[in-house]
């Protein structure tokens, strides 16, 4: 990707971005007022503006979600999501901002006083307490007699499919059940809040899938706000209807997760959607870039506008194409080659730097390897231009 | 040909290594892998024999057959009745405000949190007598502190079982303490912030989930605390004198019987390594297997 679109991008994109959002992504819009007139005032659910100063690192991110949305701050590690969720669950203090959540005010309340859940990325299950009492410790802290939390845990249990499990200690479930006993243990304060820590980093890949699954359809029962913080692409896209891309401390982008796949606005979002992105000045079907070079794009603009295309729509060649059909055509050098699941991935640098795939069949026949000089092409149809 | 060759390489080239002066084949073998030079391997068997001959000369030279009878002399029951019970209440004090301690060391940051610590490490390295001595000033009739007791509320420690009690946990409780704060760091505390989420105040925390996740190191510590307890002297007979009955502890028995029945402080003191064997002997998961 290049290195010139991603720091003009932070800065502008994050005001922009909300009010475009609103008129272009009418699925959230939709699903927001469906909730709204269902649920009554629009001061339920979650309005929050967290700001975290530790040293030079500083968090400033704006949250709002409504009852029955899942949230996901998608970020690099580093990012400052996680410290995002313990701000939400008051285990780190608020410098500035807000935290309302159904109209109270809780940037003051400790945490054992917020009606929030966490699911800890590790769990974090008692290892001295079997998996039902670690379910009614919830319950039992909130007052309940000791027989009832166990009653409401073991209905916690079962709802979970978990009913077998109760009388085992964690160190004696998979991973995927202790992710459940955890989820479990969480919902059992019945929270209006409920906050997942990279709920699926801990698990092997192939429980993941099952673990996925069964969590999209527990976190679609559950009937208030859940923010979950992932580094997974496929994890947020999966679980949330809102993503918030957090880098460095700051929301780069937001919208539903379709929107986010089709426009990104950053090249760490370009790089986890697999899309060529670069940043540049429309006139037209024109996009001059900052770098100088230009891209034919299927739509008209004029101003500020991004340019995204998938590799897989770059042709290389190794002779300059004649009678150019497309109208993209740059000169490259081949820098890096990678295997891409069946296909090639080629790094090429040059005056637009891009990422293109092709099949092995076609890597060899045009004997790519790096240092190699070659033609890209792309087709204009095959671009995607929008606006800044 | 070529696979076994390595192996075959790999033993010659210990011989030379070891030196010529290895003998036969299963010697070299047992020197190649003890490897203990003779300037460090005579010092360290005189210094076994050093720790293990006083132990040994004491069951020699025991009163095998004055035993039962010396050991159910009332003097020796009193003693031991006392040295136990002291013990064990000193444990329990200990318990009840070195947890705490332990946890405030571990858990919160305040200033001068290192020089804290050195405090109450100090007991660990102080001569037990100057731990006396610094008591009588602090809780004596007319220490800093004892003469409030006394003349508030007529309560005087010194040269009494309670006194006991208390100089036993001064000595003891940098041992418990030592170890909880050890097991508390090693312990994650975010299992507290997962307690603190699902409602539990600060406290409920520590009760329910702290305390459980470091009861083994609680339990080492306690023993470590009730042996070192058991077994003290100085600060006791400093403190609490020496009447029988009432302040007169094993240790103290003993010494005080060397002077007139060397038998009966034999057979006390064998008493006494029998509780400690059988206190390393539970310990031995803990520390035996350390290493």
């Amino acid at each position: 990707m290049t290195e010139n679109t991603a720091n003009t991008a932070n800065t502008e994109s994050s005001e922009s971005s909300e009010s475009s959002e609103s008129t272009e992504d009418a699925g959230t819009t939709e699903k927001t007022e469906a909730i709204e007139k269902t649920e009554g005032t629009a001061a339920d659910g979650l309005d929050a503006r967290l700001v975290v100063e530790r040293g030079a690192f500083r968090l400033d991110v704006a949250l709002t979600a409504a009852p029955g949305d899942v949230v996901a701050l998608l970020g690099p590690n580093g990012a400052g999501k996680t410290t995002a969720l313990r701000a939400l669950a008051g285990l780190v203090p608020l410098s500035d901002g807000h935290l309302r959540l159904d109209g109270a005010e809780l940037d003051r309340t400790p945490p054992e006083a917020r009606p929030v859940g966490v699911v800890f990325q590790d769990y974090l299950l008692f290892p001295h307490l079997t998996a039902l009492d670690n379910v009614a410790f919830g319950p039992r802290c909130q007052g309940v007699s000791k027989a009832q939390a166990r009653a409401q845990a073991a209905g916690w249990l079962e709802r979970l499919g978990l009913a077998e499990h109760a009388g085992a200690k964690p160190r004696r479930l998979s991973g995927g059940q202790a992710q459940r006993v955890a989820l479990a243990r969480a919902l059992a304060t019945r929270p209006r809040l409920l906050l997942l820590d990279e709920p699926l980093a801990a698990l092997d890949a192939r429980t993941r899938l099952d673990v996925r699954a069964q969590l999209r359809h527990h976190l679609a029962d559950f009937e208030a706000v859940a923010v979950l913080v992932t580094h997974d692409p496929l994890d947020a896209m999966v679980l949330a209807d809102h993503l918030v891309v957090v880098e460095d401390g700051r929301v780069v982008q937001e919208g539903a997760p379709s929107h986010i796949a089709r426009r990104p606005r950053t090249d760490y979002i370009a790089h986890l959607v697999g899309l060529n992105l670069y940043r540049g000045r429309a006139e037209g079907h024109t996009v001059r870039l900052d770098g100088g070079a230009a891209i034919t794009a299927d739509e008209e603009l004029t101003g500020p506008a991004f340019v995204a295309f998938p590799p897989s729509a770059v042709t290389l060649h190794r002779e300059r194409p004649t009678g150019a059909s497309a109208r993209n055509l740059w000169r490259c050098e081949v820098a890096g080659l990678e295997t891409h699941g069946d296909r090639i991935r080629a790094d090429l640098a040059g005056e637009l730097p891009l990422a293109a795939d092709l099949t092995t069949v076609a890597a060899a026949e045009l004997g790519l390897h790096p240092g190699v000089t070659v033609w890209a092409t792309v087709k204009a149809t095959q671009t995607h231009a929008y606006r800044d | 040909m070529t696979p076994p060759t390595p192996p075959r390489k790999g033993g010659a080239a210990v011989g030379p290594a070891v030196g010529p002066a290895a003998g036969g084949r299963p010697r070299r073998r047992r020197a190649a892998r003890g490897g203990a030079p003779l300037p460090l391997l005579v010092p360290a068997l005189i210094g076994l024999a050093f720790l293990v001959l006083p132990l040994v000369a004491l069951l020699i030279r025991a009163p095998w057959a004055s035993m039962p009878e010396l050991l159910t002399s009332t003097e020796v029951w009193q003693a031991l009745r006392l040295s136990l019970i002291c013990a064990t209440a000193a444990t329990l004090v200990s318990m009840v405000i070195g947890v705490p301690l332990a946890w405030l060391l571990a858990r919160v940051e305040f200033p001068g949190r290192g020089l804290v610590r050195a405090l109450v490490t100090l007991p660990l390295v102080l001569p037990p007598v100057v731990g006396g001595v610094a008591l009588l000033m602090a809780l004596g009739r007319n220490g800093v502190v004892g003469q409030w007791l006394d003349t508030w509320f007529g309560i005087t420690l010194p040269f009494t079982t309670a006194g006991v009690i208390l100089a036993e946990a001064f000595v003891a409780m940098p041992f418990l303490v030592i170890s909880v704060e050890g097991t508390l760091r090693a312990a994650d505390p975010r299992y507290e912030e997962a307690a603190t989420t699902l409602g539990a105040s600060r406290f409920t925390a520590f009760r329910r989930v702290t305390l459980p996740l470091i009861a083994p190191g609680i339990a080492a510590g306690a023993v470590l605390a009730w042996a070192r307890a058991l077994g003290e002297f100085g600060a006791t007979i400093t403190f609490a004198g020496n009447f029988p009955g009432r302040t007169q502890t094993m240790p103290l028995a003993v010494y005080l019987a060397l002077q007139s029945d060397p038998e009966a402080a034999i057979a006390l003191s064998l008493v006494l390594l029998a509780v400690s064997v059988a206190v390393l002997a539970g310990l031995r998961d803990r520390w035996m297997t350390a290493s």
